[in-house]
């Protein structure tokens, strides 16, 4: 069990810095949310910052990777995602697609530099 | 993608709104978990949670820990924040602060997702459990699917729809960890890359106005340069700094 939950300290840390953050959102949400109109423009401001957010998520995994994806050369990991976009937005905004091709890319990639 | 995704929803068509099936809760709870297999949006969670339980691993994060991690947070992008911050050396503190900006964005889905499964009989705390389960998939498939659904019927079957949800993310979870640990490192590589790629693609395809472009765009070249001060919430600032000149743009664009 111990080695399936691993220490109890970073229970801890899972609730005080994942849990709580997301959820003091949502009840906030549920609590006030009569007043608010989805239109408006505080809201718009959330959205884009929030957009930004993910767009650094993305950013720092591709820039400062973990584990595995660290043995894929810098050039070939932007190159894929790159290729992912394109064929994503040639193919009529394709998810699957794009994914594919994504991958497709840096697998072909990584066995071509041996 | 679009027609096939019409093609795909029109096979699992829900009963009609009159329909004697939705008399009961416990089937309306059903027709949500069914509703699970009916969205190309599972496909992409699940290879979001593979990458991130194969992330989880990588970082030494037990596979318990991960799988409470999608269960109680249940944010994709918050759990990559919490899981990549404290994996890089930042304070609980720091991860913490940064989760929280990040998750500002499930305020407005909650605002306008809640008035839409309430009834003049509904009670707050009725509405604690679907708030929970609400991130970008469910915020999209209820604005889908609710129309279909009878307003009474809404609650039972949002958290058939959740809980179907979670748990092909579990099972991702565990999937994406054990391939991590066991696959060779150009596979296990390709399974880390999954998580960019289907948060790129599924972040741009949400985009609607040139703002949501420029902060996705902008935001994805600020960060390696803000990287470089190595402040430890690095995210926070090029995304409030990139999210605040693409809002610009949407007053400049509202103005003329």
């Amino acid at each position: 069990m111990s080695e399936f939950i691993g220490d109890w300290h970073a229970l801890v840390v899972l609730l005080v810095a994942g849990f709580l953050p997301n959820e003091v959102w949502r009840m906030l949400g549920l609590w006030l949310g009569g007043g608010l109109d989805e239109g408006s423009e505080i809201l718009v401001w959330v959205r884009a910052v929030a957009t930004a957010i993910l767009a650094g998520v993305i950013a720092q995994i591709l820039v400062l990777p973990p584990g595995a994806l660290a043995s894929v050369p810098g050039p070939l990991r932007y190159g894929a995602v790159a290729v992912g976009l394109v064929v994503f937005i040639v193919a009529r905004r394709s998810i699957l697609l794009g994914v594919l091709a994504g991958e497709a890319t840096m697998l072909i990639g990584k066995w071509a530099l041996g | 993608m679009s027609d096939g995704f019409t093609q795909f929803t029109g096979l699992m068509a829900l009963p009609a709104l009159d329909s004697p099936i939705w008399q009961s809760p416990a089937a309306a709870f059903r027709q949500g978990l069914r509703a699970v297999a009916t969205t190309i949006l599972t496909a992409v969670l699940f290879a979001t949670y593979l990458g991130i339980g194969a992330l989880a691993h990588d970082t030494h994060f037990s596979l318990g820990w991960v799988l409470a991690s999608t269960f109680f947070v249940w944010a994709g992008p918050a759990q990559i924040i919490l899981i990549s911050t404290l994996g890089s050396g930042a304070t609980v503190a720091q991860a913490a602060i940064a989760v929280t900006v990040s998750a500002i964005r499930l305020f407005p889905m909650v605002v306008a997702v809640l008035p839409m499964m309430r009834t003049p009989t509904t009670k707050k705390r009725h509405l604690i459990l679907p708030a929970h389960f609400i991130a970008v998939t469910l915020w999209v498939e209820c604005f889908r699917l609710f129309p279909m659904v009878p307003r009474e019927r809404r609650i039972p079957f949002t958290l058939g729809l959740g809980c179907g949800l979670v748990s092909v993310c579990l099972v991702a979870n565990v999937v994406g960890f054990q391939l991590a640990a066991n696959l060779p490192q150009s596979l296990g590589a390709a399974i880390l890359l999954l998580t960019p790629l289907a948060f790129l693609l599924s972040t741009a395809r949400n985009c609607r106005e040139l703002a949501d472009v420029v902060a996705l765009g902008l935001g994805l070249a600020l960060f390696p340069l803000v990287s470089l001060l190595h402040t430890g919430v690095d995210i926070l600032i090029s995304g409030v700094s990139a999210g605040t000149i693409a809002y610009g743009v949407h007053l400049w664009r509202k103005r003329r």
